[in-house]
């Protein structure tokens, strides 16, 4: 989470945001000023943009029509618009647009909830980025809401939203492996393949969490940053694909009928002193039905 | 709000299956000045609703000399794709509404930002 960066005082702004996630608890003025002045916040926030934009594998100089989800005052589009690309951000807080529109970015900005959906026709964009901002469709602010399903439909509308090929980079803090889980379930569900890459996973201090969604097409998933001395054992790459694995291994049995489940089924009867035949090569093999 | 944005939106209410194109209530219209980038026109060209975007610029009252049916050899007609270029990316809608075309449901626009939030039940 981008608090995170933010100097101590003011924690307990931060926290009450982070406890209650309404809508109406996002960056309001005060906080959307501090987080936009903040020289170390913004530096964080361009080397991250600057990653994700590497992530995003675009074809070399060529300007690309993207998408900033959660763009906020405009840090991670100001980094877009300096590689030469264009951009539409989308925000919640208007707060955060009003800082946006103050400093003037070159991406056109809307004013939406992400967890309603995206309201673009098919196919539209090249790619889509999201610096610390996936996190706040975790938060059920309301009783209505429910966040599996917010999840579900921003995955699904983005999915749309991008051109065959394109990839979505989302930079993220997970706060535990159950919203990791259910962050990516959702993504999955609505059709992307990727996984995470992890930059600098032995430093807790560097370390960086990003989502990689491939649309369309399975791609190579990018290896992750690492500093020279690292343990080799340490992976920092996790990779799922839309396969789904169905019947294996259902409440940790075999599947009935399967060679395992007769294998073990004539280990139990042999423990119990029955007599059983041996193993041969036609050992559970498998007999056509009028057998 | 510029134009290429307009010409992506739809409205994404539950249940409305004609969202697009919405239409434009503009009150206060600017026209700026952004460098030409005639691979970037090029490239968006085929991804555009050429026909939302002449209506567009209609109810703008930008249409000025745009063709209402997209010309076959455009990539090399500079003229043209300066002219896409400017409805594009430099006119831009400050004040105003959009308006979904089956609802009615109107999203106001201020300072530039389309408001595109939902209420309660859509």
């Amino acid at each position: 989470m981008c608090l995170k960066h933010i100097a101590c005082k003011n924690k307990i702004i931060v926290v009450t945001a982070l406890l209650s996630g309404s809508k109406f608890q996002f960056y309001n003025e005060q906080e959307a000023k501090k987080y936009s002045q903040n020289s170390r916040m913004i530096e964080i926030q361009t080397q991250m943009s600057e990653r994700a934009v590497e992530l995003l594998s675009l074809p070399e100089d060529q300007p690309c029509y993207l998408l900033d989800v959660g763009c906020g005052s405009g840090l991670s589009g100001d980094y877009l618009s300096e590689a030469g690309h264009y951009w539409v951000g989308v925000d919640i807080s208007t707060a955060m647009l009003d800082v946006a529109l103050q400093r003037d970015v070159e991406g056109d900005l809307l004013l939406g909830d992400m967890g309603e959906g995206l309201p673009f026709r098919p196919g539209m964009f090249d790619g889509c980025i999201s610096i610390s901002a996936l996190q706040w469709l975790c938060n059920a602010d309301k009783k209505t809401h429910s966040p599996p399903k917010r999840l579900y439909r921003f995955f699904s509308t983005l999915y749309s939203s991008l051109a065959r090929g394109a990839r979505a980079v989302f930079q993220i803090y997970p706060e535990n492996s159950e919203q990791l889980e259910l962050i990516t379930a959702q993504a999955m569900k609505a059709g992307f393949t990727g996984g995470m890459v992890v930059d600098y996973p032995n430093s807790s201090k560097a370390k960086k969490f990003f989502l990689c969604l491939f649309a369309g097409v399975s791609g190579v998933l990018p290896k992750g940053l690492c500093s020279e001395s690292t343990d080799r054992g340490v992976s920092n790459q996790a990779q799922f694909t839309a396969q789904r694995s169905r019947f294996k291994n259902m409440k940790g049995k075999s599947v009935k009928k399967s060679k395992d489940w007769i294998m073990e089924k004539k280990e139990r009867r042999r423990r119990q002193g029955k007599d059983v035949r041996a193993d041969t090569k036609y050992t559970a093999r498998h007999r056509k039905p009028r057998f | 709000m510029k134009l290429l944005t307009h010409n992506m939106l739809t409205s994404h209410v539950k249940g409305v299956t004609k969202g697009y194109p919405l239409i434009i209530k503009a009150t206060e219209v600017k026209v700026n000045e952004l460098e030409f980038n005639a691979q970037f026109v090029s490239r968006m060209i085929p991804k555009l609703e050429w026909s939302a975007l002449i209506q567009a610029a209609e109810w703008l009252g930008q249409s000025q000399d745009l063709p209402s049916a997209l010309i076959p050899d455009y990539e090399n007609d500079e003229e043209f794709l300066r002219k896409v270029h400017r409805i594009l990316l430099e006119v831009e809608v400050i004040e105003g509404c959009l308006q979904c075309p089956e609802s009615g449901r109107e999203f106001p626009i201020s300072k530039g930002v389309p408001n595109m939030l939902l209420n309660e039940g859509e």
